[in-house]
């Protein structure tokens, strides 16, 4: 059963879970853009802050509202949490009678992801899925995704870039999270709808000054996503979508993204699923230690398909299509699922601004003649 | 394990055409420059000692143009005494700013500059290293950077190949975390057609990328004019930006021409 939490009284959610051991990591206004990072309070996040998203465009505005949460998703994912930018494997040490790895501790980590949207759950149930269930699986993301509690938070708009509805991942969240908030604004009234989502969930909301929802709350809460969803900022007709991506490989399309696109890799950095990495060997000048380190690599690099005699996509034609054919058609064959949730970063934070959903609907069209 | 082979490698530095700002990046090492000190014998280096051993050297790391006849035989006097030739900054890798006199009249400058320009000896242009000689390893930048640089020569002194990224700064300034000042402030940045290599330091510090270490490995500068214009640059701004340390790489130099052939006359102009 769903409760009501004032918005007064959001700050005792991020207490409690301070209390209870965890980091807390959430939207926090930085640099000209809302990031994830820490949130010591509820005063700590973008209050009457809104994005202004668009291809190759992003700006922060601020509205004559207090809400909490009317903005949508940043340049940052909770990629960076669990699947980390760079981090160091293990060290050798040469010794008198040969040498000793030393790996580097298993990552500990409890954190609570504070105002995840639908979107983003979905991709970190894509990322489990090939780092924890898949064939090679990652025991460092596995640590740093074991103790983790999930506030949703259900959008009130969606970004001009936005077509989760479209994926079938948004805008609203329906597992995956412990708890799930509903912000809910009308003159002298601002509270959140919670909704339950597991044990743990449960045993936060109870130590929270909360009361039972009544069901014009409920329904309230209800219309929200359901006006958020007719709002997408974008769409994308998947029926048959991967079959008509691997059929038109020669489409002339390509040639024209190849035109604009810099192979700069900026997509499938902000891309909250892309999970590509490259390992990196250094040695100290003493000779006497050497380290491992990964970092997130992207398909648009030469070095991502080199092999011996060179890189196999070598043109950015051959580039573009590896990265949105993976992303919409070879995912299903690999994974199960689309490699794409809609949430729109890469065409917000593409700095040309091109649009995958534009980009995939004009190869899935049949070849013009002439 | 044998530890490392206990002959000290030579190292020597030469310096070309340039500032000597690279070579400092060396002496900017002062955590690592007793290590290093331990690791290599220095057989030249004329920034930090006027000693100087005679070669063949195992590494030697080259600052600098040619400009002269003169550094055209030096540098082929180097090239046959080094077993490693590591180029070190945008002079060496790209001929560096001063290969701006390769699109102009070099003898009309002298005339402008020098009382006596008779007495000035100087090619018509600046050009990189590896137009003379083969090289076998790049570090780019105006200048270097100094984790590149020692990542570089601890590689080669573990007989490693040392892995330089060539692709975009973009990939840096997202690794970094940071906000794209591009996209997110209007601020026209060169950053995803310029080689990797600083850590996306400009745009950390919310400038735009200048393109000092040049243009990365695909670089595709005619489909970044879209957000460069976007974020309002004149094809005048953009024309300029990339005509500085790396304006004769074949790149830039390109872009800069696509972009002069756009400026219409001015009206009321000469011509
Ligand atoms: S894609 Fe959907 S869930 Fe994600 S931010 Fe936009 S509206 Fe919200
Ligand atoms: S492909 Fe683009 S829209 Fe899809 S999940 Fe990745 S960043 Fe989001
Ligand atoms: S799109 Fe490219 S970077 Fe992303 S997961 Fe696929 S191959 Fe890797
Ligand atoms: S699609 Fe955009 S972000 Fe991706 S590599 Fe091309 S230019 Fe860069
Ligand atoms: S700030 Fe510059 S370098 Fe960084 S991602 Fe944006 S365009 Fe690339």
């Amino acid at each position: 059963m769903p409760v009501v939490l004032a918005a007064a009284d959001l700050d005792a959610l991020v207490q409690a879970l301070a209390g209870r051991g965890y980091r807390v990591l959430g939207p926090v206004a930085r640099d000209g853009a809302i990031v994830i990072d820490d949130v010591r309070r509820a005063a700590d996040l973008p209050i009457g802050l809104e994005d202004v998203q668009g291809p190759g465009r992003y700006r922060l505005e601020r509205r004559e509202h207090d809400a909490f949460f009317a903005f949508t998703v940043g340049p940052h994912s909770w990629k960076q949490t669990f699947h980390v930018p760079v981090e160091r494997l293990f060290q050798i040490r040469r010794q008198q009678d040969g040498f000793s790895v030393i790996p580097d501790a298993a990552p500990r980590q409890r954190v609570a992801l504070l105002g995840a949207r639908a979107c983003e759950i979905h991709a970190i149930a894509i990322q489990d899925r090939i780092l924890i269930h898949g064939e090679h699986p990652d025991p460092r993301y596995a640590a740093r995704r074991s103790d983790v509690f999930v506030v949703a938070v259900n959008c009130r708009r969606a970004g001009n870039t936005c077509f989760c509805a479209s994926m079938g991942t948004g805008p609203r969240a329906e597992r995956g999270f412990d708890l799930a908030l509903t912000e809910l604004i009308e003159p002298g009234e601002h509270r959140f709808l919670v909704e339950i989502g597991s044990d743990d969930g449960a045993a936060v909301a109870a130590e929270l000054p909360v009361r039972p929802a009544n069901p014009e709350e409920i329904g309230a809460a209800a219309s929200v996503s359901e006006r958020t969803a007719a709002a997408m900022g974008r769409r994308l007709d998947t029926s048959g979508l991967k079959e008509r991506l691997q059929k038109n490989l020669e489409h002339p399309r390509w040639d024209d993204v190849a035109t604009r696109c810099l192979a700069c890799g900026n997509c499938t950095m902000v891309c909250p699923t892309c999970f590509c990495t490259e390992f990196e060997d250094t040695t100290d000048l003493a000779g006497e230690t050497a380290e491992r380190t990964k970092r997130w690599e992207s398909c648009f690099t030469l070095g991502f398909s080199h092999v011996h005699g060179g890189s196999v996509r070598s043109s950015i034609k051959a580039r573009y299509r590896q990265w949105l054919t993976h992303k919409l058609a070879g995912w299903h064959d690999q994974f199960g699922t689309s490699g794409c949730v809609g949430c729109g970063r890469c065409i917000t934070w593409c700095p040309v601004g091109i649009d995958i959903t534009e980009e995939a609907a004009a190869v899935g069209l049949p070849k013009k003649d002439g | 394990m044998p530890t490392r082979k206990k002959k000290k490698p030579k190292l020597a530095v030469f310096k070309f055409a340039s500032c000597d700002g690279c070579q400092l990046s060396l002496l900017d090492c002062e955590d690592e420059l007793l290590l290093l000190a331990d690791a290599v014998r220095i057989a030249s280096f004329a920034e930090a000692s006027s000693g100087v051993l005679r070669g063949p050297y195992d590494i030697s790391l080259v600052e600098g143009s040619i400009t002269t006849l003169h550094d055209v035989e030096r540098i082929r006097e180097v090239r046959a005494q080094s077993r490693v030739l590591v180029t070190i900054g945008a002079c060496a890798t790209a001929g560096g700013v001063q290969a701006l006199r390769n699109f102009r009249d070099v003898k009309e400058f002298a005339r402008i500059v020098y009382a006596r320009p008779e007495y000035i000896d100087t090619l018509a242009t600046s050009t990189p290293i590896a137009d003379h000689v083969k090289v076998d390893y790049e570090l780019r930048g105006c200048p270097i950077d100094k984790r590149q640089l020692l990542a570089v020569l601890s590689a080669l002194l573990s007989d490693r190949k040392p892995s330089i990224a060539s692709h975009s700064v973009c990939v840096q300034c997202k690794l970094r975390g940071n906000v794209c000042v591009m996209v997110a402030h209007g601020t026209p940045c060169l950053g995803p057609v310029t080689h990797a290599g600083c850590g996306a330091l400009c745009p950390t510090y919310h400038r735009g990328c200048y393109g000092c270490f040049g243009p990365a490995e695909t670089t595709h500068t005619g489909g970044l004019e879209w957000a460069l214009v976007a974020a309002g640059a004149s094809h005048e701004d953009i024309a300029r930006t990339y005509a500085t340390f790396n304006a004769a790489a074949p790149p830039f130099r390109r872009a800069q021409e696509e972009q002069l052939v756009q400026i219409r006359p001015k009206e009321g102009g000469r011509g």
